[in-house]
Order: structure tokens, then C-alpha cells, then sequence
């Protein structure tokens, strides 16, 4: 079974790809910027952002002759809907328990 | 909101009918008292959820058979204003070893009125836990645990 998040997750298994990653969560970026700024050459670079976009955790416009890459809001969508939902849950839970104890003693 | 919150972070933020102190006191002692049930990654039943109120202390689960399950380290504790704690649980639903891998909650308290105080929950850098996630092809179709929260989730919204 190939799901959408399981690609994304597997893209985040390399350690140059989550270094793109995190520079992109920083800001928006072009491909030379990134290779500037980390030990790789640019076409690696490229090749990484490949990965990262068909896993559909980057996405890129152009601007000029240049590609701008940021991340893709909906990426980490599985796990962020999973801890969404636990602190939902979690400080629904946390406003009984307050409130109760305020009212007995108050 | 005015504010976006960013890709690798979640937000939420609650408000209670309490004083700060009390809203603070209870979030830390008690939290094994709110604390979603499913979030248990022991063997058996927890007995109790330890939360230790310094930083450099842990957030643990004890079980009825003693053992015992740290998932958290608490970063930062200012009563009654803040705590920041690691989320050393893994996409896989395991503990994490490597603190860089791990994912951290900031809890803020911020008094409205003297008996009435938000609290405003940031859990961020969900993407240092990016190393590792090449097992979640594995997990995926296993049963219990994180894949199983998906499977609810993906039903939910599709409802």
C-alpha cells in the first residue's frame, strides 16, 4: 500500500533532504541559494528537491528564469491531523479537570 | 487568527474558568488526569502519569506492573506563565532516543481576567522527526498505535 504519507515520510529519511527541508520551513528558497549553503552540488540539490516535491512535501513557482521552492502546507498533513486532534482532545480534557477542581474548591 | 501557523507546527488554544496559578498547577500535576487515554505506549494500563515539575525532569507513564514509559523531558517550567517539554515519541509510536528527532510543546498561560486564563499550546518542529520515518511503510499496515489514528482521521474526513 503506497499512500501519500508514507512517501513524505520516507522523503525525510535523508539527512541532506531534511536539511532542505528544514532551510525551506525557515523561508522559500532557490535552488542555487540551498547548494550555496550546504555541502552537496547543485544538481544533487535538484535531484533531492525531486524527491521532496513528488512526495509532496515542496512546491515550486518561477520567478524569472529561477524556480523558488517552499514547502507544501499540506505535507506534514497526517501527522499535524493526528496531534491536532490529541491536543483537542487533551485540553478539552484539561478544562473539565480545572474547572472541576475550581469549583470544589473554590 | 491573524496569525498562520507554520507547516511543521499545530496550534491550539483553550480558555478556562480558573486563576492562572491554578490553570498551570493543574496542567502540570494532573496532567495524567486529561491526558488522552489512547496515548499509551506500555504493555498494560497506566497506574499513573508522573509529570516532574524542574526542568530536566521527565513525563512518564507508570504501569500496574511497574514499568515504567519516559516520553517526554521537560525543557523549560516557569509557574505560572509557561512549560515547554520534548516529544520523544516517534511517528512509529516508539520512544525516541535522539533528542534531535524529537518534536517539542510549548504551553503558555496567559491570565484574561483574574479568574479566567488562556492557554495557548504550540506543538512545533514536527519535522525533526523526519529521521527515521523510512519504518512507517512497515507500521502502516500494522495494527494499534499511530497508523490506526491515521485510519481514523482519513474516516473522519472523508465522513
Amino acid at each position: 500500500m503506497r499512500t501519500y504519507q508514507t512517501d513524505g515520510l520516507t522523503a525525510l529519511g535523508d539527512p541532506t533532504r531534511r536539511a532542505i527541508f528544514e532551510r525551506l520551513a525557515d523561508r522559500p528558497r532557490a535552488v542555487g541559494e540551498l547548494a550555496s549553503d550546504l555541502p552537496v552540488s547543485r544538481p544533487a540539490v535538484s535531484q533531492h528537491l525531486k524527491v521532496l516535491k513528488d512526495a509532496g512535501l515542496v512546491v515550486d513557482h518561477a520567478v524569472g528564469t529561477r524556480r523558488i521552492y517552499r514547502l507544501d502546507p499540506d505535507g506534514l498533513r497526517d501527522l499535524r491531523a493526528y496531534l491536532d486532534h490529541f491536543w483537542d482532545q487533551a485540553l478539552a480534557g484539561f478544562k473539565a479537570a480545572v474547572e472541576r477542581q475550581v469549583k470544589e474548591t473554590p | 487568527m491573524s496569525t498562520q501557523t507554520p507547516a511543521t507546527s499545530v496550534r491550539n488554544s483553550i480558555v478556562v474558568d480558573a486563576p492562572i496559578e491554578r490553570a498551570f498547577s493543574v496542567f502540570t500535576d494532573d496532567f495524567g488526569s486529561f491526558k488522552p487515554r489512547e496515548h499509551n505506549m506500555l504493555a498494560v494500563d497506566i497506574e499513573e502519569t508522573v509529570f516532574e515539575t524542574r526542568v530536566g525532569g521527565n513525563i512518564y507513564d507508570r504501569g500496574v506492573d511497574g514499568s515504567e514509559c519516559r516520553w517526554a523531558r521537560v525543557l523549560a517550567f516557569e509557574p505560572p506563565d509557561r512549560v515547554v517539554f520534548s516529544w520523544d515519541i516517534s511517528p512509529q509510536w516508539q520512544i525516541e532516543t535522539d533528542p534531535d528527532r524529537t518534536s517539542e510543546v510549548e504551553v503558555r498561560f496567559v491570565a484574561e481576567e483574574p479568574g479566567r486564563t488562556r492557554v495557548e499550546l504550540e506543538h512545533r518542529n514536527l519535522d525533526r522527526h523526519g529521521e527515521g520515518w523510512e519504518g512507517v511503510r512497515e507500521g502502516v499496515q500494522g495494527d494499534g498505535g499511530w497508523p490506526l489514528y491515521l485510519d481514523r482521521f482519513a474516516e473522519q474526513a472523508a465522513a
